[in-house]
């Protein structure tokens, strides 16, 4: 038998074979994706080349539900976007259809707002925390974030009855009064979060694993968060001291006193350490705002039918998660004629490519995780 | 010096798992043996809904406004009624409300001027088939009857 040589059919230097990359696919079905997020990352051997985010698994329509449903019924369905910060989506829709009311709402209704948010912020960040650390591979942290989160929610739970999807408040205020022990509960988790952020730290911050695991990985520079538009946590881990609460008050968050935590780097460590800190700060206000919570009404004057002049309003606050913002067009009927959201978590999703490459792909789920988004509020 | 101790003794990783290791006493333990305990829920949880009666004449509370179906924004309460030639007032005849379609927001439960219809307590609300969500008046008066688990 004649020998054969085996020779390699001739390939081009570009076609996908040939080259060294391999394009995997991750999610939509994958426990670290945070929900329903697909990722196309774009691999050379362990390094990530480029990633490609495929969103819309879980997309509802909520901003077209909003143009058949009248300016009450809507408010549930905000609670459906962002689900872990349902009361801070509450009140960025609140306050962007009083807005277009121009109504005042009663500092009673304002303080208990500025706590129902802040609390909030604390469940989300737990929530965060705990599945952050449970990603990179700490399933301690879960359990214990998750301990924590569940004496918050059952301060909503008393207050309004729902734990998550809160429906926590009404366009003109409150509707619900706080309950008798209220102040005690909110002091409660205070006291309670400042002890448990300690033991957070001890688990973490000093830990080499996690140190490693997090320092320089996902670096997103303050010039970058810009062109991206970044907000939230993840801008000031990159050093730019911007937070709605202090930029534009709403809600008299004026009154407070409180310190917005930065960190040099930009990096997953610093991410982590700023939303630490927030904790911390959030407490600080609810404290404030519990001890100068005044007496009064609740409710502004709205009637029972909301029917807004035309015009348009857009209001942004600063949600756990970033700059959450919502723009109402009203055409004087009652139904919103367009309603749009700008949520946090779309925005700092696009920026995903950039941290990710040149990482390792082991690192993308921790990117993934320090971005802190929620696909809710990404698919809408 | 620091980091050589920190380096060989471990000292960051055995904290971490000290901090673990105090939270497993027996009296931390925070999980609820749910379904042989039920947890208490608070008192204004927004549950199963239920059609008031009055306390006394055992007459039902609802005056057919319709107030409830049109605050809904899922629009699953239908109210039916007849005009009693009697007492020129509305008859409730039928109530029905979809279960499934309820996201327990609330809002019908503030619209009702005589608070007739209230959510309440109940929170176990599985069926088998899709109908049973459906709930008629009775259903809405009598309420759920979830199955207790004992041992
Ligand atoms: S709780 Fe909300 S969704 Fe359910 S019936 Fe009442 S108004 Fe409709
Ligand atoms: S709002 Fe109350 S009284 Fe009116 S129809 Fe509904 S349940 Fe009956």
């Amino acid at each position: 038998m004649a020998a054969t040589t085996l020779v390699p059919p001739p390939v081009q230097d570009d076609t996908f074979l040939d080259s060294n990359e391999l394009v995997l696919n991750m999610g939509p079905q994958h426990p670290s994706t945070h929900g329903v997020l697909r990722v196309i990352l774009k691999l050379d051997g362990e390094t990530v080349l480029g990633a490609d985010c495929v969103i819309g698994y879980l997309h509802r329509g909520v901003e077209k539900i909003a143009e058949n449903r009248t300016y009450q019924q809507f408010a549930p369905y905000v609670d459906r976007m962002d689900y872990v910060a349902a009361v801070s989506n509450g009140l960025g829709y609140c306050l962007a259809v009083e807005k277009l009311l121009d109504v005042e709402i009663p500092p009673r209704a304002q303080a208990v707002r500025v706590i129902l948010t802040e609390l909030n912020r604390l469940a989300s960040h737990l929530l965060w925390l705990g599945t952050h650390a449970l990603d990179i591979g700490a399933i301690t942290p879960v359990f214990l974030c998750f301990r924590e989160r569940e004496e918050v929610l059952s301060i909503f739970e008393k207050y309004c009855g729902a734990r998550l999807t809160t429906h926590a408040f009404r366009i003109g205020g409150l509707q619900y009064e706080t309950y008798d022990t209220f102040e005690k509960d909110c002091l409660a988790v205070c006291d309670l979060m400042q002890e448990k952020v300690k033991e957070y730290h001890d688990l973490l911050t000093g830990n080499r694993i996690w140190v490693r695991r997090t320092t320089g990985v996902g670096i997103l520079n303050a010039a970058d968060c810009k062109d991206y538009g970044v907000t939230g946590p993840v801008l000031r881990a990159a050093g730019v001291p911007w937070d709605l609460r202090k930029a534009q008050p709403y809600s008299g968050y004026e009154k407070y006193d409180f310190e917005i935590p930065t960190a040099k780097n930009g990096d997953t460590f610093d991410r982590y350490i700023v939303r630490m800190q927030e904790m911390e700060q959030s407490c600080r206000i609810i404290r404030q705002a519990v001890e100068s919570i005044p007496e009064g009404p609740i409710k502004g004057k709205v009637g029972k039918v909301i029917k807004p002049p035309p015009g348009e309003a857009y209001v942004s606050i600063e949600a756990p998660k970033g700059e959450l913002g919502y723009f109402v067009v009203s055409d004087g009927s009652l139904n919103p004629y367009r309603l749009r959201v700008r949520p946090p978590s779309f925005v700092n999703l696009g920026a995903l490519d950039k941290m990710c490459r040149g990482t390792l792909v082991a690192d993308v789920v921790a990117i993934i995780g320090t971005i802190d988004i929620v696909l809710g509020e990404v698919d809408r | 010096m620091e980091n050589i101790i920190k380096t060989f003794l471990l000292t960051d990783l055995l904290k971490g798992l000290w901090t673990t290791f105090k939270n497993q006493k027996p009296s931390k333990v925070v999980t609820e043996q749910y379904p042989l305990a039920r947890p208490p829920v608070a008192e204004r949880y927004r549950g199963a809904p239920r059609l008031n009666n009055h306390p006394e004449t055992s007459e039902t509370l609802c005056i057919s406004c319709n107030l409830c179906a049109l605050a809904c924004p899922e629009q699953l309460i239908v109210v039916t009624s007849e005009r009693n030639p009697e007492t020129k007032r509305k008859d409730l005849t039928t109530f029905t409300y979809d279960v499934s379609r309820c996201m327990f927001c609330g809002l019908c439960e503030d619209a009702c001027p005589v608070d007739a219809l209230e959510l309440t307590q109940d929170f176990e609300l599985a069926t088998f088939t899709r109908e049973g969500q459906i709930w008629d008046r009775q259903m809405l008066e009598e309420g759920p009857l979830p199955v207790r688990y004992t041992h």
